[in-house]
């Protein structure tokens, strides 16, 4: 197994090489950059070229690129162009345990919260319950973030004042367990529903199909109830499918995050993302472009070491 | 003999858009204490609906036992509730399938599969359980059990998962163990071991069985009596001697002549010709009668029923018993 890890480990290595070259192609090509939404009318010409020769922005692409991976190898992931002097690592790092208390307890409400619906259903298909946990997935996977980010800002935090209209903290405040939860949980919520809508439905399909088994009814047929059935020898079975999904979201988490940060002004990766892009700040791009492919890799290898965990048939 | 099991005239039906689809049409069965009966019959005769009833895990919905009685032990299972039910199942009555690839759980161990039962029905600690385990892989023929305990069952062949099944089903020393088709899966070597397993433990432990089978060669291997079901009914009951010596129903001599001969003589395989009628298709009169060779009219306007002949068998057919008395 820890071979296995490791061998998993080096295989990412190219995986995430191409990444890097990929993204920084498009992202050199895309239109403008970082001078122009710095340029003040009165800089002048020669100012202008000190800062591109600074940074090195009149290189072929490719020199560029090898200077910024050898950078990288180091850890060095540069400077911010726009927030000029500000180490892209600083930047990342300050952020990055919002984005990740973020992801991890949507992902938990996620999980917590669409596995025992999707399993009821599958217990009880096509009844009333059923049908309602249907519409109300069907409306969750729908539903943009942002649309549904704002309908509960607007209701929960502008009409009835219940919660904080975004923010991780109150500022100014000192900390407060109860005022982080309080900050947490509208944009937890926005984030979990497109996951929680398709994982529901994942986890009912995947127990319907096991709740059709032949040793389901071997199960029954030892005089288990039928909680204990679904239990002891549905819910594993079931778990197997869903794992794939697991390593899938974790990396889709990041894409939905940018927009949800945005909506909640929770200062996270996704949001420095998005300003990131809109100003062409080059270093910071890539690290997140790294960052995020590094969550991919590891999202993979969880799923699969998951997947043998749960699998005895699976070996290595 | 003391009747252990007896079914009367139990009718199992499928509700579907709403017409009744009757599966099962009023069978009466009866099994003795330590006797193994036959229920033979070709696909789509309803034997596994039947046994399935006895054992109450017809799919429902759409299946129900719409009427008739299962007496167990002299209590009637069908007005049981779920967990009295439970009670029984897997204790004093279990059942083997027909596809021991796929009737084992694939991640749990072989072991805990057989410990789970013992634990839950005679309440032993997982210690006792572990080593009565050991012991029941053992006696279906485990020589290294004790590794084989801890092993997924997706190492072993189909044979030795259905030795496992068979050691489930067995553990609880059930007093009726209900084998639907338990060797159809599995090559001929294989199957006269698993068939000879079953007969042995049934003897040791006086454990009545009911085995599901179309296969007249393993009847004749194993069964005390049979029952012949053709339609949803039984068309004929007798010992296995009585019924090889001089079969009575058209349809259990059409069987017989099914049996694939020694030489090899694989022509006569399918000698009744035409196929089952599907339940929501069932002709009137005798339902048997489109494939009959000796069909007469009576037969396709009135139903026969079942009369016992000579005190001792019973047969569904015109032919046979006082044709007049029914007229
Ligand atoms: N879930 C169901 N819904 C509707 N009809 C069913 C269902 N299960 C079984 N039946 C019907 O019941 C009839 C009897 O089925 P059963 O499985 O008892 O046959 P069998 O004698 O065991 O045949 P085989 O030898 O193929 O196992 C079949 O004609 C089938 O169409
Ligand atoms: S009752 Fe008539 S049709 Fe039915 S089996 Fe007997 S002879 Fe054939
Ligand atoms: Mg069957």
């Amino acid at each position: 197994m820890v071979s296995y890890i490791f061998r998993r480990t080096l295989m990412a290595i190219p995986l995430l090489l191409g990444i890097t070259i990929l993204s920084f192609a498009i992202i050199k090509a895309a239109p403008g950059g970082p001078v122009a939404m710095l340029m003040d009318p009165k800089m002048k010409a020669s100012d202008r070229e000190k800062f591109e020769e600074k940074y090195g922005l009149n290189d072929p692409v490719y020199v560029q690129y090898f200077k910024w991976l050898g950078n990288m190898a180091k850890g060095d992931f540069g400077e911010s162009l726009i927030k000029r002097g500000t180490p892209v690592s600083e930047l990342i790092l300050n952020r990055l345990p919002n984005t990740l208390l973020l992801m991890t307890v949507s992902f938990l409400l996620a999980v917590l919260i669409a596995i025992p619906i999707g399993i009821y259903s599958a217990m009880r298909p096509y009844s009333p319950l059923d049908y309602t946990f249907t519409v109300g997935s069907f409306l969750g996977v729908a539903t943009p973030n942002f649309w549904f980010g704002l309908i509960l800002i607007m209701f929960f935090s502008v009409t009835l004042g219940w919660f904080p209209t975004g923010g991780v903290a109150t500022l100014n405040a000192p900390f407060s367990l109860w005022d982080r939860i309080h900050h947490l949980i509208l944009p937890a919520l926005v984030l979990a529903t497109a996951d929680l809508a398709a994982l529901t439905r994942y986890t009912r399909s995947s127990m319907l199909d096991v709740l059709k088994q032949d040793y389901i009814r071997t199960a029954k047929s030892k005089g288990f109830k039928e909680k204990k059935v679904v239990i002891k020898h549905g819910i594993r079975n079931g778990m197997i499918p869903i794992i794939t999904l697991f390593g899938l979201m974790l990396p889709s988490f990041i894409g939905g995050a940018a927009i949800t940060e945005k909506v909640f002004a929770w200062p996270g990766l996704g949001q420095l993302f998005i300003d990131s892009a809109f100003q062409r700040d080059y270093p910071v791009i890539m690290a997140l472009t790294v960052i995020s492919a590094v969550f991919v890799v590891i999202g993979n290898l969880l799923a699969d070491i998951l997947y043998a965990i749960f699998d005895p048939r699976i070996e290595y | 003999m003391t009747a252990l099991l007896e079914v009367k005239n139990l009718k199992t039906y499928f509700k579907k858009k709403k017409v009744n689809i009757p599966a099962v049409d009023g069978v009466d069965l009866k099994i003795n204490k330590g006797e193994t009966v036959a229920l033979v019959g070709e696909s789509g005769s309803g034997k596994s609906i039947t046994s399935l009833s006895i054992m109450r895990l017809i799919p429902s919905p759409p299946g129900e036992i719409v009427d008739g009685e299962i007496l167990f032990d002299g209590k009637d299972i069908v007005k049981l509730t779920e967990n009295d039910m439970c009670k029984i199942r897997g204790n004093d009555i279990s059942m083997i399938f027909q596809e021991p690839m796929t009737s084992l759980n694939p991640v749990l161990t072989i072991g805990e599969q057989i410990i789970e039962v013992l634990m839950y029905h005679q309440k032993m600690s997982k210690s006792t359980a572990r080593n009565r385990a050991i012991e029941m892989l053992e006696l279906v023929g485990f020589s290294r059990a004790k590794a084989l305990i801890d092993d997924y069952p997706h190492r072993l062949s189909g044979g030795m998962r259905q030795r496992v099944m068979i050691a489930i089903a067995m553990s609880c020393n059930p007093k009726l163990l209900i084998a639907d088709e338990p060797t159809t899966a599995l090559d001929v070597t294989i199957q006269a071991q698993i068939l000879d397993l079953m007969k042995d433990l049934s003897k040791k432990s006086d454990t009545s069985i009911l085995i599901i089978t179309h296969d007249l060669g393993v009847v004749s291997e194993v069964a005390d009596r049979v029952v012949v079901m053709y339609c949803g009914q039984v068309v004929e009951e007798a010992s296995v001697d009585d019924l090889f010596d001089e079969p009575l129903h058209p349809y259990t001599t059409g069987l017989m002549g099914s049996i694939p001969s020694l030489d090899g003589d694989v022509e006569r395989l399918y000698s009744i010709e035409g196929t089952v009628p599907p339940p929501e298709h069932f002709p009137v009169g005798c339902r048997f009668a489109p494939r009959c060779p000796h069909a007469f009219d009576r037969c396709r306007n009135e139903d026969p029923s079942l009369i016992t002949i000579k005190g001792s068998r019973s047969v569904r057919c015109f032919l046979h018993g006082d044709k007049e008395a029914t007229l």
